[in-house]
């Protein structure tokens, strides 16, 4: 039972990233984009860890998409969001990326013997608690986790910076008209 | 008991369709989007061999990937923001600006 669920949730994904890839419309990707990322919370449960399912669709379908469907929406993308795959690229990178997935499926195909060498997993006895996790956060890696929160303070200020209207543009629109658009 | 085998197999190839997004999409957002999709195929491989071997470290990185990923999409769209106010396009072999 627990192998189809795997099968139909891992399926969908697959086929919601490939259209994350191919749609043509930014707007269709996000939506793409957010039922890849459920399907992928569901599958964080078939392996033991419903905490990280729950914080999955909170910060990323929650939060991250809804910021980028804003900024998608927000920024007039007419003409230049429909333009599809790279002029020059399309080839080599297509080259490059086959290669890619042709190593990275042989080095798993060949990752048996290192399976059987490090021993197959046990059966799972009793589900690994919440509590058990939140006391490793908070005990062990208590140091990291406050650096995670200075890097997200940061993040918070730097984005508020970057994405404040420049004033010099804004003094050159209400004075005369500034050239272009470089600095 | 599903093999950790299919759930790498899984991941290897949401992976790759998120590399193909990077390399051959012109377009910035769906460039993040697939930068996304390869950072929770990341996530999906530390979460299997959390549960295979019984560790809840796994999990724990798997916090502070997506922490990180949070930042990083709030500087990215600031950047993004930024530069179409300077910059009318969002194409990436037209942000050239590094290049000097």
């Amino acid at each position: 039972m627990e192998r189809e669920f795997f099968l139909l949730l891992s399926g969908v994904a697959t086929i919601s990233a490939l259209l994350v890839v191919l749609a043509r419309n930014p707007v269709h990707s996000a939506l793409a984009l957010v039922a890849c990322l459920v399907q992928i919370a569901a599958l964080y449960v078939l392996l033991g860890a419903p905490f990280l399912a729950v914080i999955q669709i909170f910060v990323y379908v929650g939060a991250v998409m809804v910021l980028f469907l804003f900024v998608i929406m927000m920024l007039d993308v007419r003409k230049e969001a429909q333009a599809r795959y790279l002029r020059n690229a399309a080839f080599p990178g297509l080259i490059v990326l086959a290669l890619l997935a042709a190593e990275l499926f042989t080095l798993l195909m060949q990752s048996t013997r290192l399976h059987a060498a490090l021993g197959a997993g046990q059966p799972i006895t009793e589900q690994p608690s919440v509590e058990a996790l939140s006391l490793l956060l908070f005990q062990d890696f208590l140091l990291p986790f406050e650096v995670a929160s200075v890097i997200l303070l940061v993040a918070l200020i730097g984005a508020v910076v970057l994405a404040r209207p420049d004033e010099a543009t804004a003094a050159g629109k209400t004075g005369k008209p500034h050239s272009g658009g470089r600095r | 008991m599903i093999p950790t085998f299919w759930y790498l197999i899984l991941a290897a190839t949401l992976f790759v369709i998120g590399a193909a997004g990077v390399l051959l999409r012109r377009n910035v957002l769906i460039v993040l989007m697939s930068l996304e999709l390869m950072l929770n195929s990341v996530t999906i491989n530390l979460l299997a061999f959390g549960h295979v071997l019984q560790d809840l470290r796994g999990q724990i990185i798997a916090i502070f990937v997506i922490a990180i990923t949070a930042a990083e999409v709030a500087v990215a769209l600031g950047i993004l923001v930024a530069l179409l106010r300077n910059k009318h396009t969002l194409e990436v072999d037209e942000l050239t600006i590094l290049k000097g």
